[in-house]
């Protein structure tokens, strides 16, 4: 049984069907990008991994157990984290206490231990100062040191991006979502985009799931793409076959 | 950019900046002295703004930080004050330990109504709670047990062998459990179970893609909420040594829910401003009578314009015209009055580059 499989997914919205019959897998360590045009069904897919969503059909495997219909909170603490396209932190606390909500599932603290925290040795104290300390490489590798203590939502959006990606990582996943790590972004923070992915699966024991608008980027990235359209999926294979896919590149006529 | 080592710590610490210790010891000598320096019948005002301040307190937690809304929160004082006076009475529990059970018991209330608000947002929330809070005076009001209309008489409390018969005893009681509830909560405010209440009203599916069980940190949040409101209706009690259904009516639910907006959302400092305020006005509301020109003038003009009860209604009047202006100058209230005015200060007097007044610690 692979790593992480998606068999059969379909999600329909009414008349609408955002994604028909989708199936894929994904092995350990990989980088697996997404691709497609705007409204293909790229964001709902993730939506369904993550249990926002309830697919109309399919199933959901991670690690050889079907995740589908699991709340999202059940999902996170299997290993599964996010971000969102359209970034969505917790905009009026710092960027110390957004990273500190990813370590939620990995702490322990209630209402009885936190209320009664006097001082560096009470338990609460105690947990919180060594999952402060856990976070702080991350804090130091997605450059984020001069905003630690600065609410998110007065950051800009490109710096909001980073934090989303290191409160996800906080989490420490075994499979990470990135929807669209690249939008509204010029060329060279693009580039650094790009960078800081492999950079990410070199040093992390992490499997990423790529989202990306951005065909030359996603695929420059990926082990693997699938390629939807519509909802449909159109292709699927190693990098190079997709860049010469003859329905790849008729989807993206005029796109790039 | 390589930082020297952090002591992480000092991010929840209490007392972050060094004069800290100072204020805290000031302020500790402000309430302790300030019953003998005030004429008694003032004490009594104190004792109410305290216990208003625990309501406040428990609001924030359910309002400022979680985001949910409650109409009905006279509610679990009622079922906080009754708890407490009835065990005392009926089984003869000592003051202290009934004090505790009021909260527990207002506590479970409060998760049994989190439970069908985790299906309701907005005006369909607020219109659950205000049933919430309608249904508990009437079932006290028609109940033998509860002593109906007439209410309770509150038996006299001990603590230990000290018995609190006055006024300024039971000061030092009160302020001192709303000291220790504050700090409780402001450390609930920096760790786990606070964050994931503040995620959920931030960002609700964010909040359980971290992992964050929401419906449970919503029932959480209603019972710590009402377990605070719980002990605070046990110290009304103690306070006025009598109850009735009459003190639990809905306005004062909309008292409380109004004096953490006007305090300022999600602030403790700011819940406690605006809970003495509201405290003050909700008790001495004709207190404009006494003052020297001022109050014949406004019972003047309100007899003839206003109503034939004059001069209480001309009262909220000025509660209402406060709580609009607060928020029209200052949409974070009181608090972010404060803020402000720290500012200005702050900047008037150095020119620092350490301006950084925010992070947990220093609210
Ligand atoms: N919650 C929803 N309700 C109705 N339609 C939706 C919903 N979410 C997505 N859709 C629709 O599904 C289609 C795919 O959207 P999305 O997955 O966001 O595309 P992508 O991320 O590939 O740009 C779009 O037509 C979108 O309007
Ligand atoms: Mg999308």
């Amino acid at each position: 049984m692979s790593f992480f499989a998606v068999d059969g997914l379909t999600m329909r919205f009414g008349g609408l069907t955002a994604l028909d019959d989708v199936s894929f897998e994904v092995d350990r360590g990989m980088i697996f990008s997404i691709i497609g045009p705007n409204g293909s069904g790229k964001s709902t897919a993730f939506n369904c991994i993550s249990g926002i969503y309830q697919p109309t059909a399919g199933k959901i495997y991670f690690e050889g157990e079907g995740i589908s219909g699991l709340a999202p909170h059940h999902i996170a603490r299997l290993g599964i984290a996010r971000t969102f396209q359209n970034i969505e932190l917790f905009s009026t606390e710092t960027t110390i206490d957004n990273l500190m909500l990813g370590r939620h599932q990995h702490m322990h603290s209630g209402v009885w231990s936190g209320v009664a925290m006097l001082g560096r040795a009470t338990s609460a104290a105690r947990e919180e100062t060594e999952n402060r300390e856990r976070v702080q490489w991350i804090i130091e590798l997605l450059d984020l040191v001069r905003v630690r203590d600065r609410p998110v939502g007065e950051l800009p959006y490109g710096t909001q991006k980073r934090v989303e990606l290191a409160r996800a990582l906080a989490m420490e996943p075994k499979l990470l979502l990135v929807d669209e790590p690249s939008a509204g972004m010029n060329a060279d923070e693009r580039a650094e985009v790009a960078v800081r992915m492999r950079e990410l699966r070199a040093e992390l024991d992490v499997t990423i799931l790529l989202i990306e608008h951005h065909v030359q980027l996603a695929i420059g990235l990926a082990d693997r793409v699938l390629a939807l359209n519509f909802g449909k999926p159109i292709a699927q294979g190693a990098p190079e076959e997709i860049r010469q896919h003859p329905e790849v590149i008729k989807a993206y006529l005029g796109d790039g | 950019m390589i930082e020297p080592t952090r002591d992480h710590y000092q991010d929840i610490r209490l007392f972050t900046a060094r004069g800290s210790w100072i204020k805290l010891i000031l302020l500790l000598v402000v309430l302790v002295s300030l019953p003998l320096l005030l004429p008694g019948y003032r004490v009594f005002t104190l004792n109410y703004m305290a216990v208003f301040v625990i309501v406040g307190l428990g609001m924030n937690v359910l309002v400022g930080y979680t985001g949910q809304v409650s109409l009905g929160h006279a509610g679990f004082l009622a079922i906080g004050a009754y708890t407490m006076v009835l065990l005392m009475t009926r089984l003869a529990v000592p003051f202290p330990l009934a004090l505790v059970m009021a909260g527990f018991v207002s506590a479970f209330f409060g998760f049994l109504l989190g439970l069908p608000a985790l299906r309701l947002a907005g005006p369909y929330l607020a219109i659950a709670t205000l049933g919430f809070g309608l249904a508990v005076t009437q079932i006290i009001a028609h109940s033998a047990l509860f002593g109906g209309h007439m209410g309770l008489v509150v038996p006299d409390a001990t603590v230990g062998p000290f018995p609190l018969s006055g006024d300024v005893s039971k000061y030092y009681v009160i302020v001192g459990i709303t000291f220790v509830l504050a700090l409780g909560v402001r450390n609930l405010s920096v760790t786990r179970v606070g964050r994931a209440f503040r995620a959920i009203s931030d960002s609700e599916i964010a909040a359980a893609t971290m992992g964050v069980d929401v419906a449970y940190y919503k029932t959480l949040s209603f019972a710590v909420s009402a377990a605070l409101t719980g002990v605070a209706g046990g110290l009304l009690a103690l306070m006025t040594g009598f109850i009735s259904p009459g003190v639990f009516t809905f306005t004062l639910s909309l008292m409380f829910l109004a004096m953490v907006v006007f305090g300022g959302l999600g602030s403790i400092t700011g819940a406690v401003l605006g809970s003495i305020v509201m405290g003050y006005l909700n008790l001495e509301m004709d207190a404009f009578q006494e003052l020297p020109v001022l109050g014949p003038a406004l019972e003047g003009f309100s007899e003839r314009f206003m109503s034939t009860v004059g001069l209480p209604n001309f009262g909220w009047v000025v509660t209402g015209m406060l709580i609009v202006f607060t928020i029209l100058i200052e949409p974070r209230g009181l608090y972010g009055l404060w803020i402000r005015a720290l500012d200005t200060t702050k900047r008037s007097k150095s020119t620092d580059a350490d301006l950084s007044r925010s992070g947990p610690g220093a609210d």
